[in-house]
Order: C-alpha cells, then sequence, then structure tokens
C-alpha cells in the first residue's frame, strides 16, 4: 500500500469515525436506537403509498405508520421493529434487522416515486485490492445503512 | 468495449471491459460519440475521494447515439443523438420536481456512504465513484443512462457535436453559480478559475445582465482565451493581490457576486497554499480552500459568493466570521443540469454561447491517461482532453 493510499484510507476512516463519533454524541438524548421510527418521506399522496408499504413489510415483525407530510410534501411513512436483537456489533456485521427496514423503506419511496429501484452497473473491476475490498464492504451495506 | 480506467492513485490504464447492459426499464445504452475530462476528475484519480474501485471506469460529462432503448423509455428511440446530464435524476423524487436534480432521493444506490459523511447523500453520478452510486463513467465506446427520458436530452441537428458536449456540465454548472448566485443587471460580478466552468459562469453572468464580470487564474493562455471568448476582463492573481485590484475595479466595494469556480485542489501564490498543502497531504484537511476563503474576503458586504467548485470534506481556516460580520449569502450545489440544458442548447443554436474552444485536445481512448496527463498538468494550453471512441489518437492536438 502506497503513503497516498493509506492516506486515503486514513481519510476514509476519518470520515466514518466522525460519524460514528456524532452517534455516540447522540446517545442518552432519549430515545434507545431499536425503539426509534425509521422514517422516509415519499413525493405522492398516502393512497399511493400504503399497499406498497403493507407489502415490503410484510414478512417483518413492524409497526408502520403513514401520515401525510407538511407542505404539500407527500407522505411520511415509517417502520420500527418491534421486537429484535440489534447493536453496533450486528450492524458492522451486517446482521441488524433495522438494515432491512431502512433498505425497504428506500424501495418503497423509489417504487412509489420512480416506479423502480435503479441498479448501479456491473463492476468493471479487475482486481482485488485493499482499498477496493474496503470499498466492497462499504457497498454492501450502503443501502441498509445512512439517515433515515 | 474499451474505458479508461482508474487503478490506483494517479495511475490510469485503458482497458477491455464487458460492455454495458439494459439494468433497469428506464436505461438507455448510448454510444459515446464524445466525453471530456473535468477537474472534478482530477480529485477522484488522486484519491482525494477514497470510494474508487480499482477498474472503474472515469467520465462524467458526454454525448452519444441511442442505440438501445429499456421498455420503459418515452422519449427516445434508437438513433437519437442527445447529450446527458452528468447527474442522474429519477425526475418524480421531491428534489426533481422543484429543479434540484443533483440531490435525487432515488438514484445514488450507496446512501449509506455520502449520508455518513454528509448527513444526506447527493444524487448519482456518472463515473463518480461508488459513493455517488457507482454507474460506470462515459469515457468508454458504450454506456448506461438510467432514467433516460429526464436525463438526457435530443441535440439540435444544427449543434454540432463539440458544441454539445459541455452541455451536459461545464455549461449548465456555469450558468446555475450565476443564476443561483443571484446575478442581476448592473452587478460586478468575479469569477476565480478560467477552466471551462469558470469560463461559462462568467459567460452566463453577462447573458444574465452584470455589467462587468471579473475572471481571475494565473494561467496566461487561460486568461487570455477568457478575454478572447468570453469577454470578461481578467486578472493574473500571480502577479497582483486580487482582493485589492477588485476594490480598485469596483469603487472600493467588492463584487456583488463572487463564483468560485476552482475546488477542493486550489493554488494560491501566498504562504496559506503551503500550509494548505501540507495539512492536505497529511491529511489533516481534505480540501484546499484557498479560492473560496479570498472570494469570502473580496466580496462586497452583504453580496453573495457561491462555491461552484467540486469539495469533498472538511477544510480549515474558514472565514466564518467574514460571513457573518459582512453578511453574505453562502451557497453551493452540484449541477442541477436538467433545470438548465434544453435553454442552453438552445442559445448555443442561438451563438450565445461559444464552447468549442474549449477542447484544446482530442484524442481515442486508448490515450486516457495522456488526456489526463495534458489536463491535470495544464501542459500544451490544455484547458479540456476530449476522448473520441472512434477515433485512433492522435487525431487533434493544440
Amino acid at each position: 500500500m502506497t503513503v497516498k493510499t493509506t492516506g486515503a484510507v486514513l481519510a476514509a476512516g476519518a470520515v466514518i469515525a466522525l460519524g460514528v463519533a456524532r452517534k455516540v454524541s447522540r446517545r442518552g438524548t432519549g430515545t434507545t436506537e431499536p425503539s426509534r421510527w425509521l422514517a422516509v418521506t415519499v413525493n405522492a399522496p398516502p393512497e399511493m403509498v400504503q399497499q406498497r408499504l403493507r407489502d415490503a413489510m410484510a414478512e417483518l415483525d413492524v409497526e408502520t405508520r403513514v401520515a401525510p407530510a407538511p407542505g404539500g410534501r407527500g407522505t411520511e411513512i415509517a417502520a420500527r421493529l418491534r421486537n429484535a436483537a440489534t447493536g453496533p456489533a450486528r450492524r458492522l456485521a451486517g446482521s441488524d434487522p433495522r438494515q432491512d427496514v431502512r433498505r425497504r423503506l428506500r424501495e418503497v419511496k423509489s417504487l412509489v416515486e420512480a416506479d423502480e429501484v435503479v441498479l448501479p452497473d456491473e463492476s468493471t473491476t479487475g482486481r482485488p485490492t485493499p482499498g477496493g475490498a474496503l470499498v466492497r464492504l462499504a457497498t454492501r451495506r450502503a443501502g441498509g445503512e445512512g439517515r433515515l | 468495449m474499451k474505458a479508461v480506467c482508474w487503478q490506483g492513485i494517479n495511475k490510469l490504464t485503458t482497458e477491455t471491459v464487458p460492455d454495458p447492459e439494459i439494468r433497469n426499464d428506464q436505461d438507455v445504452i448510448l454510444k459515446v460519440r464524445l466525453s471530456t475530462t473535468c477537474g472534478s476528475d482530477l480529485h477522484l484519480i488522486g484519491g482525494y475521494v477514497p470510494a474508487m474501485e480499482a477498474g472503474d471506469v472515469l467520465g462524467h460529462e458526454f454525448l452519444g447515439d441511442v442505440v438501445e432503448v429499456g421498455p420503459g423509455v418515452r422519449s427516445h428511440k434508437v438513433g437519437d443523438r442527445v447529450v446527458v446530464a452528468s447527474f442522474i435524476g429519477c425526475g418524480r423524487c421531491w428534489y426533481c420536481q422543484n429543479d434540484l436534480w443533483s440531490l435525487c432521493d432515488n438514484t445514488n444506490t450507496n446512501p449509506g456512504i455520502a449520508s455518513m459523511a454528509y448527513g444526506y447523500e447527493a444524487g448519482g453520478i456518472f463515473g463518480y465513484s461508488h459513493a455517488m452510486g457507482g454507474f460506470r463513467g462515459s469515457h468508454a465506446e458504450y454506456v448506461r443512462v438510467p432514467f433516460a427520458d429526464y436525463g438526457a436530452f435530443a441535440v439540435p441537428p444544427q449543434v454540432d457535436d463539440l458544441s454539445a458536449l459541455f452541455v451536459s456540465d461545464s455549461v449548465p454548472t456555469g450558468w446555475m453559480g450565476a443564476d443561483l448566485g443571484g446575478v442581476r443587471p448592473g452587478d460586478v460580478v468575479a469569477v476565480w478559475g478560467c477552466g471551462a466552468v469558470g469560463q461559462m459562469a462568467a459567460r452566463a453572468a453577462m447573458l444574465l445582465g452584470a455589467e462587468r464580470v471579473i475572471s481571475i487564474d494565473r494561467y496566461p493562455e487561460r486568461l487570455a482565451m477568457t478575454e478572447r471568448y468570453i469577454g470578461s476582463e481578467t486578472i493574473d492573481y500571480s502577479n497582483t493581490d486580487v482582493g485589492a485590484e477588485l476594490r480598485e475595479r469596483t469603487g472600493g466595494r467588492g463584487p456583488d457576486v463572487c463564483i468560485e469556480a476552482v475546488g477542493m485542489e486550489a493554488h494560491s501564490s501566498g504562504p496559506h497554499h503551503l500550509y494548505d498543502q501540507v495539512k492536505q497531504q497529511l491529511r489533516l484537511e481534505s480540501d484546499r480552500p484557498t479560492a473560496v476563503r479570498e472570494a469570502i474576503h473580496a466580496c462586497r458586504k452583504g453580496g453573495t459568493v457561491f462555491v461552484l467548485g467540486v469539495f469533498g470534506g472538511l477544510v480549515d481556516k474558514f472565514p466564518l466570521g467574514a460571513v457573518i460580520n459582512k453578511g453574505l449569502t453562502v451557497r453551493g450545489a452540484q449541477q442541477h443540469g436538467q433545470r438548465y440544458i434544453p435553454m442552453l442548447l438552445d442559445r448555443i443554436a442561438a451563438g450565445d454561447i461559444d464552447t468549442r474552444h474549449l477542447a484544446t485536445h482530442e484524442l481515442g481512448l486508448e490515450d486516457g491517461a495522456k488526456g489526463y496527463d495534458l489536463f491535470k498538468h495544464k501542459k500544451d494550453g490544455c484547458v479540456r482532453a476530449v476522448f473520441n471512441p472512434a477515433t485512433a489518437s492522435p487525431a487533434r492536438t493544440g
């Protein structure tokens, strides 16, 4: 690994560390993570959203809620797990069930708004590298991560 | 097919990769006619956006012919010659419907990466790392275009390829800086950077009614090109105090609107450049905001600073005190191309905007690394290196 590659990895690490630090700093403010609602706003009226949301969450043990968004911005949809083991270790391992909830909420939004969930292009990567392994790890988690 | 691929920091090769395929119903496949280098690519190539994999295809500013159409596409057919907005917009989320296309909610396939860094993710973009969606770039013989009904625009027959090429990104980016910067008739506008985007921002400011436009750079050939083709005044920052020069030219007020079109690898002639370079190399800051700082200091009280240059992360010594105490409006955005492209194609057809001079070098795909070397180091007066997949290099230089 070259000095510059090391630097780039460190930079990525610094950004991720900043995100983690922000998360840690938010702890103790009341609602615990497993019981927090995960929400997205869909640019469509509630009647166009409800059935898709029910279908998407049918296999999961979740509560859902649907409400008009203020200012004519569409519909706020939210879901939270009733009983599930979550936590940082599961999140890092990619087995936190909240990741699946986030992914499904995003898919409902895309399907209602844009009629499809856009896919990335097939990879043109020809050889494995340490930096590439980190990017692949991040992209495997990315659909179930982020702020919702 | 052939494609220009990133292989590691400052390492590019031209490879044979699988042809792209229709992956969603609203996709088209284009046979690329022309695809140009962009300053923001240099941040990827240099490793400042650490979300690239070896083998990723670069390029996001392009036009081509439609050769395959997905079953959900309504506006395009095989054979159409189209220019494509570099950011991908679904056209129906709240952001797209409010003409904030680069903020599309539905086109970044890896939202968790960018939202960790920025709070929320931006939309997807061609050839701009996995943090921005993982879409292949356009420095290739073929490229897949998702949501083509919204992002691909038919080029009028009277507009040639080279004129249309820059409507993909440079022209709308420059226009957006002047438009969202709030340029009004009678304004004095200063533009940092005489690359393609800076030149187009200066031209846009003129067309929006600015009374004086002053462009700032240090390369004599770029300053001369800007004077000749854009018609703005210029300042060579390597031999004068920019702040003092702007005060002198604006009756002591400072410019009404300052547009920064430089980005995270800015250069300056002062000691702060060395400071920023050391910090950036040590990864203690990710971006060098030299031109942004200068624009904030130079701007008149109550004026607007628009940041058009691409920044990726964190900066140091940001003059927040000047922003507050001078009552400045500071804005920034990645380009909302779909908002402007139809109007800009009309303006190019009418002769209001000239772009052909930006393409100083034209090469084949096999010369990808050479093209970026010319572009990055501004060798041989290079402003933009343009790749033509149908041409064996070198087609045209200088």
